[in-house]
């Protein structure tokens, strides 16, 4: 079955010869494989954002061309689900856990301290492309609440000191 | 390898059996003896009467600091059993011997040229939560081990779904020696290799400890006690990610018993007759669900299993694909071979990549068999199953927006009727069902509706799973007869409060549901009664708070959810919210005023009568259950300008104790200069001039100063 796996949470796939018709073959190749195609449009959407990282605008209308739908329809549902994003997101994506358990673990003074260290409100971009913030709700590992999630990698029972140094082993790599 | 009869699903079954062997000496059907000691006492009498705390009035009883002492009462009737089932008690106690005996002497001790031959079985909990603490290196180093010392073929290693115990994890249990290890960590393994797997010594300082007793439990954790686990009676017990596992465990039985021996109306109404409800939230008849959906017109229908799981603070959805994935695949054929579906789509958010993988493995594996896709164990029925994916949006957990999300669309609810099962899913009749309600279709058509009515209440029969979380000890998956009170659920099973904390409150229902407090606490568990206290069953989250949470902001907490993911449709909804959101807000920033909770009350009112979904219509439970048994908090914030839980940062006062020893560090750091006291003596913080900034607090050497 041509199953499209939704990618990890935030990581843009491996692409081998990294170029934009590359990426764009790669979208074609995808949707060409599919059955059928209007009715699967948020499965390609989680592949292009996959492939692309962020669904921007061009990307959008190649798939509204694809698909022969109105770009207004792609775009919709883009704006509609919480997991699309237009706007290009860092190489290392920071989520803090605002489930309700961490929530009454203290995910918020979690979330304060990680903006302070990026120097960036949730939602947003360093400047240097590094980090993005975001937020989920919960990842499912209440028991380790509070519970901060980088690239994927859950770290539990996260303490306002140690955010800075866990960030730390992202700067470098 | 396609199976064709029903034979070759008993030939497999059989031929499995080796895997799950060493397994089975010890826990196989534990819930089958638990069927003995469900407490009698939690049954239909008690549920009718809901206990004075459902009243409006009577709020102003609160029994002070009830149930943290109460740790001591660990179940005990363990071994209380049922007078009518004195048989099986007498193979419990064969059971039982078998189990407690090998401890010291026994097999673990055995000679060591018989120890060298055993053939054992490791389980690793390979749940969300035991992932995040490494459990899949103490798989991978487990295995290392193993192969260093030729031991690889006959120690098994087994990577399995949630315990349930989450809080103590990662989890490794081993068999047959029936031993359960907590918090392992990946360097733990040479020695649990070395010293059990060889030696035959358990590591005494990685078993539970029993904070009653101080003993050290090897196995029957009181975690365990009140449980009864249905739905999830294979998660932590088989790999998910092989079907002949559940199969050896007489998994897609079920299902040929129901193709070959029972009609379609058959299996309908054996389901109705269990009283089996959706356990997504609504509690609508499962039976009654399927049977409009038979006499429904047209061809072509559909099965749709809702994981979608939108609580922000539960798993339990999760933790049943990723543990069992193969009893949801089964409990959808029947429902597609009850309804005359050919096609299932499971409804997924993207976020889950563990659950989707197991999901999509067991998929796999199923439709390899023949026990799913065409003509199944060589029946006439066809029924397939596909993945579709969610992109975060709790809207789409209703049932209208999840089948316009299927179709590709913004995942908007739409009016019903029609229904679903009248007209779903393009426009043809669907079936909605919950993924717990689905995972308990099984083993009801495998052991008969009897069996499960026998479970539970009068109206809600059967079990309910809960994520068991926030202040509580056992943070955790646990599964419970209906008829349950809470404070057996919290305090039992839970292990209490945090820290010895005074209990406030359990919040059931998530953003749709509403806070629970201590006065409640006995409230035998049901859909019914839950909904009588101004709250609801949901889907089975299940939050405890304790003194140190403030409730209004737990309701702002809650009403924040709801304005991010209102999908607008509704005005009462989109705009209600976000004023109850405000209102809130203003009383948290310490500028509200007394008419405000006239204000909630009444937008609460007219949101849940003029929105068109779920969503809005219960989006103000969370206010209205708060306000309900604990306007005493509300009016302090805005009467006396006080958080009492020190947590709405505008209304916290900070004070010295008498832990204080005078050494002036915080005067002087004051920016406002408003602490006053002479060196060595206490010091007092001037309320009036204090603009809460916390420097005192985090200067004093002593902790001294405390926010409340
Ligand atoms: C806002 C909203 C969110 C919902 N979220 C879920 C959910 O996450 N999972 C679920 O099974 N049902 C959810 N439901 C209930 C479904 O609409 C539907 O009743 C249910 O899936 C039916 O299955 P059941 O009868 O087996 O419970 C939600 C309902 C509403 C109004
Ligand atoms: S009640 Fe709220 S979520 Fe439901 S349809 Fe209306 S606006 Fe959308
Ligand atoms: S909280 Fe700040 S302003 Fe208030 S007493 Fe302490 S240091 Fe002074
Ligand atoms: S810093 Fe602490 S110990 Fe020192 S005077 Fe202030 S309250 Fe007392
Ligand atoms: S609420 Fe954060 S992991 Fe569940
Ligand atoms: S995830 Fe391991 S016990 Fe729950």
């Amino acid at each position: 079955m041509s199953q499209s796996e939704p990618g990890q949470m935030t990581q843009q796939a491996e692409i081998p010869d990294g170029g934009v018709n590359r990426q764009f073959a790669l979208l074609d190749e995808f949707v060409a494989s599919l059955p059928y195609k209007k009715e699967n449009l948020i499965a390609i959407l989680h592949r292009a954002q996959e492939i692309f990282g962020s669904l921007p605008e061009e990307v959008q209308m190649h798939i509204a061309y694809l698909l022969d739908i109105p770009a207004a329809k792609v775009y919709g549902v883009v704006s509609f689900y919480s997991f699309f994003t237009m706007k290009a997101r860092g190489r290392h994506v920071v989520n803090v856990c605002t489930g309700t358990a961490c929530f009454v673990r203290g995910a918020a003074k979690i979330q304060l301290e990680v903006e302070k260290q990026l120097g960036i409100k949730t939602g947003e971009t360093t400047e240097d492309g590094l980090f993005t913030l975001e937020s989920l709700r919960c990842v499912g590992a209440c028991g380790l609440a509070p519970v901060l999630v980088i690239d994927g990698k859950v770290y539990g029972k996260v303490e306002v000191g140690q955010v800075k140094e866990i960030l730390g082993e992202y700067r470098e790599k | 390898m396609r199976l064709e009869t029903t034979d070759a699903l008993n030939r497999l079954r059989d031929e499995s059996q080796r895997l799950i062997e060493v397994r089975a000496q010890a826990r196989i059907e534990p819930w089958e003896q638990q069927m003995g000691s469900i407490p009698e006492d939690s049954g239909a009498e008690k549920a009718e009467s809901i206990p004075e705390c459902s009243g409006v009035e009577k709020t102003e009883s609160i029994p002070g600091g009830v149930g943290v002492e109460d740790t001591e009462s660990v179940p005990q009737n363990a071994g209380e059993k049922n007078k009518e089932e004195v048989e099986d008690q007498d193979k419990d106690k064969d059971k039982d011997k078998d189990r407690e005996e090998p401890a010291p002497e026994g097999a673990g001790g055995a000679a060591p040229e018989e120890r060298a031959k055993r053939e054992m079985t490791v389980l690793v909990c390979g749940g969300t939560g035991c992932q995040a603490s490494d459990s899949e290196e103490i798989i991978a180093r487990m295995r290392k081990e193993l192969a260093a010392r030729q031991m690889q073929d006959r120690v098994r290693v087994v990577k399995t779904g949630c315990f349930g115990f989450c809080e103590k994890g990662p989890i490794m249990e081993i068999h047959p020696d029936d031993v359960f290890y907590i918090e392992v960590s990946p360097d733990d393994v040479p020695a649990i290799v070395e010293e059990h797997l060889i030696q035959g010594r358990y590591l005494e300082r990685l078993l539970y400890v029993n904070p009653v007793n101080g003993e050290r439990l090897e196995r029957n954790l009181p975690f365990y006690h009140r449980q009864l686990r249905i739905a999830l009676r294979h998660c932590g017990l088989i790999a998910p990610e092989d079907v002949k596992e559940y199969i050896a465990l007489g998994g897609y039985q079920a299902l040929a018993k129901a193709l070959f021996q029972m009609k379609p109306s058959e299996v309908i109404a054996e389901i109705r007759a269990s009283g089996l409800r959706g356990r997504g939230g609504g509690g609508f008849s499962t039976g009654l669900k399927w049977e409009l959906m038979s006499r429904a017109e047209g061809g072509q229908r559909y099965i749709i299993c809702n994981a979608d799981e939108g609580d922000p603070g539960a798993f339990m959805d999760r933790s049943i694909l990723e543990g069992d994935p193969n009893s949801v695949l089964e409990g959808m054929a029947l429902a597609g071979y009850a309804v005359g579906a050919t096609h299932g789509f499971i409804y997924i958010r993207a976020e889950y990549p563990l659950a989707v993988h197991r999901l999509q493995t067991a998929i796999r594996q199923a439709t390899g068999y023949g026990l799913l896709g065409e003509r199944i164990l060589g029946s006439d029925f066809c029924f397939g199953i596909e993945i579709k994916y969610g992109a975060g949006a709790f809207v789409c957990g209703e049932e209208t927006a999840l089948i316009h999300s299927i179709e590709g669309g913004r995942g908007e609810p739409s009016v019903k009727p029609p229904y679903p099962a009248q007209e779903g899913l393009w426009g043809k009749p669907t079936c909605v069902n919950n993924v717990e309600t689905l995972a308990n279709v099984p083993i009801i058509i495998e052991r008969g509706a009897d069996w499960y009515a026998e479970i539970g209440t009068e109206k809600s029969k059967g079990t309910k799973v809960f994520a068991l979380a926030g202040k509580v000890n056992n943070v955790g998956l646990v599964e419970v007869p209906m008829g349950t009170t809470l404070r057996e659920i919290i305090f039992d099973i839970g292990g209490g409060v945090k820290k010895g904390k005074r209990f406030k409150a359990a919040q059931t229902g998530g953003p749709s549901g509403g806070c629970i407090p201590a006065q409640c606490l006995d409230t035998p568990i049901d859909y019914e009664s839950l909904l009588g206290i101004g709250s609801m069953m949901g889907s089975g989250g299940l939050i405890v708070l304790d003194e140190d949470d403030c409730m209004v902001n737990v309701a702002k907490f809650y009403l924040e959810f709801t304005v991010d993911e209102s999908c607008g449709r509704c005005t009462a909804c989109r705009v209600g919210t976000k004023r109850l959101h405000e209102i809130l807000s203003r009383i948290t920033e310490g500028k509200g005023e007394l008419e405000d909770l006239d204000r909630l009350t009444e937008l609460g009112g007219i949101i849940k009568d003029a929105s068109l979904c779920g969503l809005g219509q219960s989006a103000p439970n969370p206010v209205l259950s708060t306000l309900k048994y604990f306007r005493d908090e509300y009016v302090a914030h805005i009467v006396e300008r006080h958080c009492p839980a020190g947590v709405c940062e505008a209304l916290a006062r900070y004070t010295i104790t008498e832990k204080c020893i005078g050494c002036t560090v915080c005067a002087k750091n004051c920016p406002v200069s408003c602490i006053a006291g002479s060196p060595k003596k206490q010091h007092v913080i001037d309320q009036e001039r204090c603009i809460r900034c916390g420097t005192c607090q985090a200067k004093c050497p002593v902790d001294a100063i405390v926010r409340k």
